[in-house]
């Protein structure tokens, strides 16, 4: 026997609990879904077919999706120039910028998200600007608005964007780049042909964790987006616990589950064709 | 012929230049200000002495941290139970997570491969349908909910941030180190005592630490998996703002606020907690 040949069995722990506590569940949620009645003792996709050809709930998928695409494109936006800057700044000022951008992944979502209502509140910070500088008269409605849940969950997912674009770019030779401008070509094009396609592993990255995490961020969502505004996970929650209707809940859940998957398995094909690209 | 070739590349060229720097710097100006900014503005509010959330606060005055301290019973009992659970959470899932990298790091096999996309996929997938898929489990075990069904759900969010973060520190570590202790003949689970395990030890604790905040924070799995009587606070802090926007939800975030950033810059010195994150 060589030595440490069986180390792999020091996964089973870890995998028996994933099987047990995390893929059985799933699967079960799974079965659950295709149950006609709120009793589950029918079998049938009636639960399906009443999501996918029901105006209201095609509205609620539509919206979280488009919200959560929005988000991320709101992260990309301004979190790709953040850690750019973080990558030609000098050490000291690196290890402050670092701490800035890490600090709110440590402080819980729901202070992150609690801080938008008092920002966006009928007397907070942009309210009171808005009324001094004579733009308004009265407070204008911010809260429970979609373009509220966008701009705070932009904010609050900001950290997951540019933390795996810090990574990317770190990984960039400089010398490229240097070349890039010895060879005369601007900053803008160097870095649309150099270091934006370079760094496309860790922007992919990013937007994935984003997106996933804008479309079932349920605090942010019911907080900042209030009663008005219903979205898949806040949906899903209803369903199950308030109406008892497990399977349509379930139902809810997969279909949430399955739009992530599809955007994550999408990514990945394309990350991987960027990366042949990149290295040949 | 008035403009001299070269002089007009390099107006536009310096043009070029200045708004690349423009377009970047007001860019990532905007994202520094908006990480900042909304911490800032809870710590003010959190010190106010009105009895709203009015921004800037009229006057000010700690009496709300001394309220959530002598009035508030029920916010420090769901504190209380947060920090239980994120902390039988975090030791489970440490002891499983640890086990799980020193089995799967520098192991190219295919199944090693799927097996950690499949740990780390409970940071990509909706946690809510866990949640609920971990309800329906245990209704159909017929367990009833209880601290045993809110730990488990913890668990599993726990497991990928320690998974991560002691891989990425297995696989920095020097392999001729486990072979010159095997070759002087230590047993294994001396040469993970002894070599393995206090080299790794500052990538596991700072997994540990991401993770522990990670299930202070969850609402997803708690909101399915609580009991009528335990409330965790990040559900119990949900309720407040939901209903009636309470100020002593700014004081109980000043008080979280302070907890992360004395624990992050605690675990800095420590481990270099920032580095685990990327």
């Amino acid at each position: 026997m060589t030595p440490g040949a069986r180390e792999w069995q020091l996964v089973l722990p870890l995998a028996l609990f994933f099987a047990v506590f995390v893929f059985a569940p799933l699967a079960l949620l799974g079965v659950v879904s295709f149950y006609d009645d709120a009793a589950i003792t029918t079998p049938g996709v009636a639960q399906y077919v009443k999501f996918l050809t029901d105006r209201f709930n095609m509205a609620v998928l539509g919206q979280t999706l488009w919200l959560g695409l929005l988000a991320t494109a709101g992260a990309l936006v301004i979190g790709y120039p953040l850690a750019y800057i973080y990558m030609v700044a000098p050490v000291g000022v690196q290890r402050v910028l670092m701490l800035v951008i890490v600090l709110p992944l440590l402080t819980s979502a729901v202070v992150r998200t609690f801080a938008w209502v008092v920002i966006l509140g009928r007397q907070g910070i942009v309210n009171s600007v808005l009324a001094a500088i004579g733009l308004i008269d009265a407070p204008v409605r911010l809260l429970y608005t979609p373009s509220a849940v966008v701009v705070a969950l932009a904010q609050i997912q900001l950290p997951l964007m540019v933390l795996p674009v810090i990574t990317a770019l770190g990984n960039i030779d400089p010398n490229l780049r240097h070349a890039s401008h010895a060879l005369g070509a601007g900053r803008w094009r160097t870095f649309i042909e150099v270091t934006l396609p370079l760094s496309a592993p860790g922007l992919l990255a990013g937007c994935l964790l984003v997106y996933a995490g804008s479309v079932s961020a349920f605090v942010t969502q019911t907080l900042v987006g209030g009663g008005q505004l219903m979205l898949m996970p806040q949906y899903m929650y209803q369903q199950a616990i308030q109406a008892n209707n497990y399977p349509f809940a379930a139902a809810v859940a997969m279909i949430l589950l399955a739009a992530v998957l599809a955007i994550v398995i999408v990514v990945n094909i394309v990350s991987r064709r960027a990366e042949t690209l990149v290295h040949g | 012929m008035a403009d001299h070739p070269r002089a007009r590349e390099s107006r536009a060229s310096r043009l070029e230049r200045w708004s690349f720097a423009l377009a970047f710097g007001i860019a990532g100006g905007i994202a520094i200000v908006l990480l900042v900014a909304p911490t800032l503005i809870v710590l003010i509010t959190s010190f106010t002495s009105a009895y709203s959330l009015k921004f800037p606060p009229p006057g000010y005055s700690a009496r709300w941290y001394l309220a959530l301290w002598t009035d508030s019973p029920e916010i420090l009992a769901a504190a209380w139970l947060s920090v239980e659970v994120a902390a039988l959470a975090t030791a489970i899932a440490t002891v499983l997570a640890v086990a799980g990298a020193v089995a799967l790091a520098r192991r190219r096999a295919a199944w090693a491969r799927v097996l950690d996309a499949v740990f780390m996929s409970p940071l990509m997938l909706p946690t809510l349908a866990l949640g609920l898929a971990l309800l329906v489990l245990f209704n159909v075990l017929g367990r009833g909910l209880s601290m045993t069904t809110l730990v488990i759900g913890h668990v599993a969010i726990c497991t990928p941030y320690i998974l991560r973060t002691t891989t990425a520190s297995l696989l920095q570590l020097d392999p001729a180190l486990l072979d010159s202790a095997r070759s002087l003949g230590a047993r294994p689970w001396f040469t993970f005592r002894t070599v393995t395990l206090p080299l790794v030890a500052p990538g596991v604790a700072a997994g540990a630490f991401i993770a522990f905040m990670a299930s202070f924070d969850n609402v997803a799995i708690s909101l399915f998996l609580s009991d009528a009587r335990s409330e965790v606070l990040p559900i119990r802090m949900w309720h407040i703002i939901e209903a009636n926007l309470d100020v002593r939800a700014a004081a109980a975030s000043g008080v979280l606020i302070g907890a992360a950033v004395v624990l992050m810059l605690l675990l800095e010195r420590l481990t270099g907690v920032s580095r685990h994150l990327r």
